[in-house]
């Protein structure tokens, strides 16, 4: 009984870094995700052609290989910049290995977004005498937000269970952590952290679904 | 001169030119109703007087000032263009309301945020907001829907929304207000009620362009009818002369097609 306590400590202690992951990414890819969004929709050809192909390049390739790439690279390209040593060195290039791929992911659900907005919005927020920034904010922001919060909650949830890749460049996540008790033969802590998984995304799903119901007064 | 002087517009969208010179005037709190088959340029004209489309050649000169020359670009400035555009106001086919906002507060945004720009904002901004929110609910009771203030645009009919454009259009106060085929969008039942409106601001002597497809309305209210096709004025006049003693065939073809039914 001692041990099943023992076990569920440490694999809890080591779901905080998942947590951490999780946060971080969604702090820095949501924004970063809107100014892509912005550069993918700009007037200017050559911007825009660049952050489209770094937007297919990202979202083309698996997400474990860029961790690797991400954490290894600075060091096999003999680049100035390296990670630092440790712990730290790898949490901080899985965070930013997540940030760029989520945000590209983000920034496509917004740009989706922004362009179902008929452009009769613009028009009318125009006619009035509105600003470029009035009309944005006043006008066509909260229908684009009612229209992808379930595409955002979508890749939300996706990201949630994501976390477990950074695994892959020696981040102690609870997946890595119950795999060390199932090499020893102990095979149950692996199946417990499915339970860590769905209780963090029953939570999410609440929160999603009353977000969306708090845009639910309008129809766009 | 007159209070509106339209001169010499042109507009191509790529090697299609769908206004070819089209001049006309309009005085102080006249009523054009603007007639034509589709394609004929009207809502284009309407959307280069709001200044939705920049047109090519020509100018526009409200009450002596020149609100657009296309060949003077300091009248196109982004900053400019906004302060002229409120000399006219505009009434969309699908009314275009902000779905996320009352009623109440899809006539008087525009107007709030304008006032936030006013010196003495500050200073005065309860009673600034006060005044926005009454003359909104006064032209809300105007256009009949005083029982729909605290409603969301998708919570009532399309006859009531087109209401609320108006408006939400007369709530800058603009010298001429524009009407794109408002009532194209609603069934008959409804058309009625929006053109009652609009007659009823005639009758108070608001300087409008109407362009429509509601022949019978347009006789009714309107001082001059213009007929466009293929991006010219063909005809203009009274309602009693290009409706009654069309001078031209083309309008007389296209007006046939209406005496049918």
């Amino acid at each position: 009984m001692n041990e099943v306590l023992v076990i569920v400590g440490r694999l809890s202690e080591s779901f905080i870094l998942n947590c951490k992951l999780f946060i971080l990414t969604l702090l820095f890819a949501l924004p970063l995700g809107m100014i892509i969004a912005f550069g993918s929709m700009s007037r200017f050809y050559p911007l825009r052609w660049l952050v489209r192909t770094f937007v297919w390049v990202i979202r083309g390739t698996p997400l474990m290989l860029q961790l690797i790439i991400i954490f290894f690279g600075p060091g096999l390209l003999n680049m100035p910049f390296s990670w630092p040593s440790g712990e730290s060195g790898r949490f901080v290039a899985a965070t930013v290995a997540f940030v760029i791929n989520y945000a590209c992911y983000f920034s496509e659900i917004y740009r989706g977004g922004i362009e179902s907005i008929p452009v009769g919005q613009y028009e009318a927020g125009q006619v009035l005498g509105m600003t470029k920034t009035q009309i944005f904010f006043h006008v066509t922001l909260l229908q684009v937000i009612k229209r992808i919060v379930p595409p955002i909650g979508n890749e939300v949830i996706t990201l949630v269970k994501d976390t477990s890749l950074a695994r892959i460049i020696a981040n102690k996540e609870i997946i890595m952590m119950a795999g060390e008790y199932s090499n020893k033969g102990l095979i149950w802590p692996l199946f417990a952290t499915g339970i860590y998984f769905l209780v963090f995304v029953g939570g999410l799903t609440i929160l999603l679904n009353w977000v969306e119901k708090k845009l639910g007064y309008f129809r766009v | 001169m007159a209070f509106l002087e339209v001169k010499g517009i042109e507009k191509s969208f790529g090697t299609v030119k769908v206004l070819k010179k089209i001049d006309f005037s309009l005085e102080k709190g006249e009523v054009i109703a603007i007639i034509g088959p589709s394609g004929s340029g009207k809502t284009t004209l309407l959307r280069c007087l709001n200044f939705l489309e920049r047109p090519d050649k020509g100018s526009i000169i409200v009450n002596n000032e020149v609100i657009f020359d296309a060949m003077d670009p300091s009248t196109q400035r982004e900053s400019e263009v906004r302060k002229k555009r409120l000399h006219f106001g505009l009434v969309f086919q699908n009314f275009n309301l902000f779905p996320q906002y009352t009623v109440l507060k899809n006539v008087t945004l525009a107007a709030e945020l304008l006032a936030k720009e006013r010196p003495d904002y500050k200073q005065n901004k309860k009673a600034i907001l006060k005044e926005i929110q009454d003359r909104g609910k006064m032209l809300l009771s105007q256009v009949g829907l005083s029982d729909k203030l605290d409603c969301y645009p998708h919570m009532i009919s399309g006859g009531q929304q087109q209401r609320v454009a108006i408006a939400r259009a007369l709530a800058l106060d603009p010298d001429i207000l524009c009407f794109d085929e408002p009532t194209s969008a609603l069934d008959p039942e409804l058309t009625g009620e929006v053109l009652k409106v609009i007659k009823g601001l005639a009758e108070r002597n608001t300087t409008m362009i109407i362009v429509t497809h509601e022949m019978d309305f347009a006789r009714d209210v309107a001082n001059r009818v213009i007929f466009m096709d293929g991006g010219v004025i063909v005809e203009q006049g009274s309602p009693q002369e290009v409706f009654g003693n069309p001078k031209e065939e083309r309008t007389r073809q296209f007006l046939a097609r209406y005496k049918k039914h």
